[in-house]
């Protein structure tokens, strides 16, 4: 009888910190190849939709192929689609330099991933529910949630729905359907997966999205969730944002021997895919494909969305310290704003001078909304919600002892 | 107009930092979103972006500068054509904010009783003469861990972001350069997961040290640490134990809301099976942390964000460990027992501080281990000054302080000169608003004016 020592193996990302960034492993098939199957389609025979990638604006900036086959989408909406892009994109760059006055305390942003979120809302009806996690404001922005509000939020001052009680960039809105976000990582997820069942108990209309990023499908929450809307084919989208890095962890740490997360789906049952997170007009497309199955009760559909997180986690991370500071730059599938510019262009339908314009019209816009927004107050100064609050919404009705907590703190 | 451009906090704990690098120089025009400067953290390198449009007239404060405290003006933004020269003035402005004047008289008034003497008790932990060398929390642990893997390589540490980020707070500094990947393992965010494999690995004869990012993400795994860990060595008839320790911050940092922000102290203290620790000053985490490694049993070492910075003296000593079950009584007095432990120290020792201006002398009490907790020191105070009161940050009901009164009526009924009162932090989620947050937690206003209730002042 022979021993072996037995050994383990740990994964590491291909470069470090010094090193010149290094996407040679990661495969970018061509544009427009992969098959647009029919929306009843068994498991099976869309395999390869989880290993490869939906693609449909090519390199210069055409659409094609058969993702690409959208008649009803006109050039007004593409330009809504470029507009709600820059717009997010914009509202980030001015509440990061807000963080660093320290008006909140706080702040995530998107930079590289605007396409997923507001590119998947556009598939959305009113009354659908997102159970978010940190970078899917663009879900607020393009449902047309007014930006001053999400200023109040970030702000915790007296125009903030949540009354002070969140964190930066945990917004919530039953009207615009978007849930809360938790802070404990993935339980959005299964939670989704309820909301899903209990409208489809309730013999409503209405589905669900969940999300959740490539590091926390490591939860058991994610497990659970494929499992119970596998088994009772509950009508939610379930979306993986895979943008490469979980703060210093890279994605291949939760991933691990899979090929990739949307495979993740095919020991539930679940029809999988795996689509160009930067191309705005496939992620509309896989956005439709899964919604459509969800209404028409032919249950689950799996996202994995391939972006990459250009800037730091939040702005307390420093991602040069894991991972070479010129990757984003490097990163192949490019910039989603810029692709989806170049879309318009090629398709006469845009112009490098309306876009310089467009981008200034936005900016001045989300300055005037964080004007007003400042103008009632901020994390350290102006109107804040009142600690006559504060002992609100513990209970659904306030028991004595918090009423007496509440008046001897003088209200 | 000249602007001053402030240190910035990049944080919501962030107090100081290091301004690393200069990417400008004086007399250059900035334009907003241009990166003036990196800046250090505790926790990162960062730069630092203008807001306004201008011309970098004067640089306060020279690169290479260590502990520039948040809002000091570091540079000075003027106009085109505007003299720098101007600059001084807003910041001479800004300088006098000492006490409110209120604050004066009030003090004065009551100190006709007379101040007391303050005795401050020295720790029976280690030799009389022994030398101290000044560490912050944060490096005191990272020196407990360090020093027991070094003595015995079956200890482990795991968790989220403990490897190549260096722990979110940076505790395992330099622990992945040291002892490689297998003993310093970065995992997948599964608390779930993670405390699961730590159990097995302990019931298989590992000691790992399981790092949660934050105690509230131990939700997810508290079937491990309550059905597993915690119950296994009874259930299985002595047969099977598992020594582990399970650490992380705990309780309300700054601005981190509800989810981030609760003292878990009361719940593990009853859970019978564990052992729970949380140290106040670096001496005791480092000793504490170290017994812990050691102890057979699992322990829940609950640290605390705000303290990590805080600096305190250490012995120089190649090993000492501090047992379980000892209460450290850090000032002596006569008057009243004030009974704290973690974070809570901070407003106890602040009250003392105060009430000793007028008159009273508190004796304060930090429990340092809640399971085992130190009755015995508690009962001999409050057999001296016949008074209680009990701080901590967790919430009222359930809590320590309602423990340690139960336990004072039964032992010590007839000496009792007032009713035990019990400071805690509000029966409300933590809120994230600064004002909100800062009513929530207890206060060293509430301490103080518990005290003067209990001593009928």
């Amino acid at each position: 009888m022979t021993h072996t020592a037995l050994s383990l193996r740990f994964a590491a990302p291909d470069v470090r910190p010094g090193a010149a960034p290094d996407f040679s492993q990661f495969q970018v098939p061509v544009a427009g190849e992969m098959p647009r199957p029919a929306i009843d389609a068994t498991p099976e025979t869309l395999r390869d939709l989880a290993f490869g990638m939906i693609r449909v604006l090519d390199d210069t900036g055409q659409a094609v192929g058969p993702w690409a086959d959208m008649p009803d989408l006109t050039d007004d909406m593409r330009r809504e689609g470029l507009r709600h892009m820059l717009k997010l994109r914009a509202y980030d760059a001015r509440m990061l330099l807000a963080q660093r006055q320290q008006k909140p305390s706080f702040y995530m942003q998107h930079l590289g991933e605007e396409a997923v979120s507001c590119a998947f809302q556009r598939a959305l009806r009113p009354g659908d529910m997102n159970f978010p996690t940190y970078r899917q404001a663009g879900l607020l922005i393009a449902s047309g949630y007014p930006v001053k509000t999400m200023m109040c939020q970030v702000y915790g001052n007296d125009g903030d729905p949540v009354r002070g009680r969140q964190l930066p960039v945990f917004y919530s809105s039953k009207e615009h359907g978007f849930f809360s976000i938790s802070g404990n990582l993935g339980t959005q997820y299964i939670q989704a997966v309820g909301w899903a069942m209990g409208s489809a108990i309730a013999g409503d209309d209405k589905i669900a999205a969940a999300w959740i990023g490539d590091g926390s499908t490591a939860e058991s929450d994610f497990h659970a969730a494929m499992v119970f809307a596998s088994t009772y084919r509950a009508p939610v989208v379930l979306n993986i944002v895979n943008n490469q890095w979980a703060i210093s962890t890279f994605q291949g740490l939760a991933r691990g021997g899979a090929g990739s997360f949307a495979a993740r789906g095919h020991g539930f049952g679940i029809p999988a895919l795996r689509v160009d997170g930067n191309d705005y007009l496939a992620v509309l497309a896989v956005a439709r494909w899964a919604t459509e199955r969800a209404r028409a009760n032919l249950g689950p559909t799996l996202i994995e969305h391939v972006t990459y997180r250009a800037a730091g986690h939040s702005t307390s991370d420093d991602p040069s310290a894991y991972r070479p500071s010129d990757e984003d730059a490097c990163w192949p599938l490019g910039d989603p704003v810029l692709r989806l510019k170049q879309h318009l262009i090629a398709r006469g339908a845009w112009s490098a001078e309306r876009h310089i314009q467009a981008e200034a019209e936005v900016m001045a816009e989300i300055a005037a909304a964080q004007r007003k927004a400042e103008a009632i107050g901020t994390l350290h100064s102006g109107r804040r919600p009142s600690p006559a609050e504060m002992f609100d919404d513990v209970y659904a009705e306030m028991p004595p002892h918090l009423r007496r907590q509440r008046q001897q703190a003088g209200f | 107009m000249a602007t001053e451009i402030l240190m910035p906090a990049l944080s919501p704990t962030m107090e100081e930092g290091t301004l690393a690098k200069w990417l400008v120089k004086e007399g250059e025009t900035v334009k907003s979103g241009q990166i003036l400067a990196e800046i250090e953290t505790d926790k990162a390198t960062m730069e630092f972006e203008a807001v306004d449009e201008g011309v970098i007239g004067k640089l306060l404060v020279a690169e290479g500068t260590a502990g520039v405290k948040v809002n000091t003006p570091i540079a000075v933004l003027i106009g085109e054509g505007e003299s720098a020269d101007v600059a001084p003035a807003p910041a001479a402005a800004a300088a006098p904010t000492a006490a409110p004047a209120s604050a004066a008289p009030a003090i004065a008034t009551a100190a006709a009783a007379g101040p007391v003497e303050v005795k401050v008790s020295r720790s029976p932990d280690w030799p009389e003469g022994t030398a101290m060398k000044t560490m912050t929390m944060r490096e005191a642990l990272r020196e407990a861990m360090a020093e027991e893997m070094r003595g015995n390589d079956r200890v482990y540490l795991m968790g989220e972001e403990v490897g190549e980020y260096q722990g979110a707070y940076k505790i395992s500094q330099g622990l992945l350069d040291e002892f490689g990947p297998k003993r310093v393992v970065d995992t997948p965010i599964t608390e779930h997961g993670f405390a699961g494999i730590a159990v097995g690995s302990a019931m298989a004869g590992l000691n790992p040290i399981v790092e949660f990012m934050t105690f509230n993400f131990a939700m997810q795994a508290i079937d491990h640490l309550l059905n597993s860990a915690a119950k296994t060595l009874y259930m299985s008839g002595g047969q099977m134990g598992c020594p582990i320790v399970f650490r992380g911050p705990n309780g309300a940092a700054a601005r981190v809301g509800a989810q981030h922000s609760q003292d878990y102290a009361a719940w593990y203290a009853q859970i019978p099976g564990l052992k729970v620790v949380m140290p106040y000053s670096a001496s005791d985490a480092k000793g504490l942390l170290k017994q812990a490694i050691r102890d057979p049993n699992p322990v829940i070492f609950l640290e605390n964000e705000i303290l990590y910075g805080k600096s305190f003296e250490v012995p120089v000593l190649d090993d000492f460990t501090i047992p379980f079950g000892k209460a450290r009584i850090w000032r002596e007095g006569t008057d009243v027992t004030i009974v704290s432990f973690g974070i809570g120290m901070t407003y106890a020792l602040e009250a003392a501080d105060k009430l000793a201006a007028d008159g009273i002398s508190a004796e304060v009490i930090d429990l340092r281990t809640l399971r085992p907790i130190d009755y015995d020191t508690v009962l001999a105070s409050v057999q001296k000054t016949n008074r209680c009161v009990t701080v901590e940050e967790g919430w009222p009901v359930g809590s320590i302080g309602n423990h340690i009164s139960a336990t004072i009526m039964m032992k010590a009924f007839d000496y009792l000169d007032a009713p035990v009162i019990n400071l805690t932090g509000k029966d409300v989620p933590m809120p994230y608003a600064a004002n909100l947050e800062k009513l929530a937690l207890v206060t060293t206003a509430e301490v103080v004016e518990a005290v003067k209730s209990v001593c009928y002042r």
